[in-house]
């Protein structure tokens, strides 16, 4: 069966099956040599996109996005949004792990990919070979991904390029942990948000999402804790309305 | 693929949350989950669902000679399978002590409480018996495999038909369905296995533990009962110590459930029995409702909110105070204030994205650590970006004011091998871009809100059950 070729303009906001080829519109020389600072040059190959001969290469199905040239993604950018469960370690991405082993120099962290990442205990901010971070197993640590490729084992940081740690290490002893797909973090994660807004407006809390599905929340107690929980759980299988609905019924009570 | 370790704070949450009684699906302590039986079109197949918790039940049965040593019973087979589907844990081919666990405890239940007459399999004795093979598939691990593998195995030989056979003289016949309609197996009694999850060396106990209570619970007791409240079979593990009230308490809750389970099995085979009669559509897909999409969908949770009411003043009044070092807070709603810059989210290429000297980052981000508490001091105008020359000043460090040495101090481990080639021009531009970047920085790939809501109903993936009750 001859894979499906269209244009990749034509195809925004529809569903995309693996094996279509997105055409691009051919550069003209002129545009190819003009490469100013900031003006169009590269276009972005996101999530589910390869690059082959005639344009991009569908490899997951899902929708299809477009971003239009300018600020991070210089030249637009194509992407494709699917739905998984299951995480694989990407480059950059910022993800909840949970140690399972020290060995010397090095934690092993639990990341819920096929591989267990890697941890130098000098990736901390502040920390030297005499002060050392105190890391139990079963701690959960917030850190992101340095090195995360199919032929190697992922290894993860805790610290910036700078040097400072900006938001990440070892998460509190408190609240409780739990996975959700990776649509709906992506979801939550992107700026203003309402679900999180919404639910601010109910009770205060503390939140970490990792990339890895995984999210961390403390409330004041185990019952606004579980309440926040199963509402976020739940808002995968809620339109808007029927959230909106529930958490009035909330804070109606 | 190894199994999610629990981390410590689940535990604790988990161990506090009991003790408060509370659980995290919102039932009660002795609340099973909902159940469903389904059939296939063959007889003896059945899906059984405990929640999430899903068993395949199969029985076939086959001609054989007998065992030697009892030349008129028919021999019963059991075989529990643990699919690679059910759990990241479960690895095909691996005899673990669940495995053998399961195996024992369905073969005790089914084979020593004699709920299937082996008499009446018999077709020539010494030569002739049916061999009747039970097979149990866990396609999905949520908890209590345990329950929902003894219920899928006693529906499945309820459900079961065999051939019909005839003996004149010397001459057995066996009819296909087609000729003799296929006969129901003996059934006595339904035994059915009910766990209880014990907490805190024996102060709590759970009914039906779900998968997460099973990572942190002490021990499990499992007791096999009929409704004729007979015990087939009663069987502790953990190394729990347990009292004899405790035992019998549990036992009368086991009478009960059983009891509810029975009846609810007892419908679902007279329905199915009724539907095949009438002449009507039967079988999984039958089961599945149309036009709609079932994989995303999940039970109203019933949680309690009694109670959680509390005012913004009481909040304050009763919080501890701040920590010293602050950020500029942003406001968004009256009650929320963001601390923290955000982080960036972006998929591909991050070297590409900051080589460019692209323009200013415009919008708000979601601070992926992200702290809701209202700020009594400093409550400053909302500032959303921070000003190049500033230092950007983050709550977990000691010092107020961070101090970025020369560039070429900075550890270059960090960054991927390509950057190390730049020049110093380049660098300190980044480095001021990067402070930027630190600051709000919109997700490079990130779902749009508003259409994934409102837009796809039928779609493949995008949603829309209802799911939340309180």
């Amino acid at each position: 069966m001859a894979a499906g070729r269209a244009e990749a303009e034509a195809c925004v906001g529809q569903v995309v099956l693996p094996g279509d080829v997105l055409l691009l519109p051919a550069r003209t020389d002129e545009e190819r040599l003009r490469l100013g600072a900031g003006a169009g040059g590269r276009l972005l190959c996101g999530p589910g996109l390869r690059r082959c001969a005639a344009g991009l290469l569908v490899t997951k199905c899902g929708l299809l996005r477009h971003r239009q040239a300018g600020g991070a993604a210089a030249g637009g950018a194509y992407w494709v949004d699917s739905q998984q469960k299951r995480y694989v370690p990407v480059k950059g991405d910022y993800v909840i792990g949970i140690v399972t082993a020290k060995a010397g120099d090095v934690f092993k962290l639990d990341v819920g990919g096929s591989e267990q990442a890697s941890l130098s205990y000098l990736a901390f901010e502040g920390t030297t070979k005499r002060n050392r971070p105190n890391v139990q197993v079963g701690d959960l640590i917030y850190g992101r991904f340095l090195v995360a490729n199919k032929d190697m084992e992922p290894e993860m940081v805790c610290i910036d390029g700078n040097g400072r740690s900006s938001g990440m290490g070892i998460i509190g002893q408190d609240g409780f942990l739990f996975k959700v797909s990776l649509g709906l973090i992506r979801k939550l994660l992107a700026p203003k948000c309402e679900i999180i807004q919404e639910l601010s407006q109910l009770y205060p809390f503390e939140l970490v999402l990792g990339m890895n599905g995984r999210i961390w929340i403390k409330a004041k107690t185990v019952q606004q804790t579980l309440i926040i929980v199963n509402i976020l759980e739940a808002c995968e299988y809620m339109t808007a309305e029927q959230r909106k609905q529930a958490l009035a019924k909330l804070s109606g009570n | 693929m190894k199994a999610t370790p629990v981390s410590n704070c689940e535990r604790r949450f988990l161990l506090r949350a009991i003790e408060e009684r509370k659980r995290l699906d919102g039932r009660q302590c002795y609340d099973y989950r909902n159940v469903r039986i389904s059939f296939g079109t063959d007889y003896g197949c059945c899906i059984v669902e405990l929640g999430k918790t899903r068993v395949l039940g199969q029985v076939s049965c086959e001609l054989v000679p007998p065992k030697p040593n009892r030349p008129t019973e028919g021999i019963l087979f059991f075989n529990v399978e643990l699919s690679p589907m059910a759990a990241p844990g479960f690895e095909p081919g691996r005899q673990s002590d669940l495995l053998v666990k399961l195996n024992r405890l369905i073969e005790r239940c089914l084979r020593n409480s004699k709920c299937v007459d082996t008499e009446s399999l018999c077709v020539v004795a010494g030569e002739k018996v049916w061999q009747i093979r039970l097979d149990l598939h866990v396609l999905n691990h949520d908890g209590n495999i345990i329950d929902a593998a003894s219920i899928a195995g006693i529906v499945a030989l309820c459900h079961f038909r065999r051939p019909d056979v005839s003996v004149q003289g010397e001459e057995v016949t066996v009819y296909t369905p087609e000729e003799r309609d296929p006969v129901p197996l003996s059934i006595h009694h339904m035994p059915i296995c009910v766990s209880f999850a014990f907490f805190q060396q024996g102060t709590y106990l759970l009914v039906d533990p779900s998968e997460r209570e099973e990572c942190v619970m002490d021990g499990v007791l499992v007791i096999a009962m009929n409704k004729h409240r007979e015990i087939c079979t009663i069987q502790s593990s953990g190394g729990i110590m347990l009292v004899k009230d405790q035992v019998l308490r549990c036992s009368k809750i086991t009478a009960v459930k059983v009891a509810e389970m029975t009846e609810l099995i007892q419908k679902a085979l007279e329905n199915d029995q009724k539907v095949r009669k009438e002449g009507g559509k039967f079988g999984f897909a039958e089961s599945i409702p149309n036009q709609k999409i079932t994989a995303f969908k999940m039970g109203s949770a019933a949680v309690d909110t009694n109670n959680v009411e509390e005012q913004a003043e009481e909040i304050i009044a009763k919080a501890d105070p701040p920590s010293e070092v602050f950020a500029k807070p942003i406001l968004h709603t009256p009650g929320t204030a963001q601390i923290g810059e955000g982080i960036e989210n972006s998929w591909g290429d991050l070297e590409e994205s900051e080589r460019e000297e692209a323009a200013e980052e415009e919008g708000e981000s979601e601070a992926t650590a992200f702290e809701c508490q209202t700020v009594e001091t400093e409550e400053t105008s909302t500032m959303s970006e921070t000003k190049k020359d500033e230092p950007i000043v983050l709550s977990d460090s000691e010092e107020e004011e961070v101090v970025i040495l020369e560039p070429q101090e900075l550890p270059k481990k960090t960054r991927a091998p390509a950057s190390c080639s730049r020049n110093h021009n380049r660098w300190k531009r980044r480095r001021r871009k990067e402070s930027r970047n630190l600051s709000p920085a919109n997700p490079l790939f990130y779902s749009d809100p508003d259409v994934n809501d409102t837009e796809y109903s039928c779609g493949p993936a995008w949603v829309s059950c209802p799911g939340f009750n309180c």
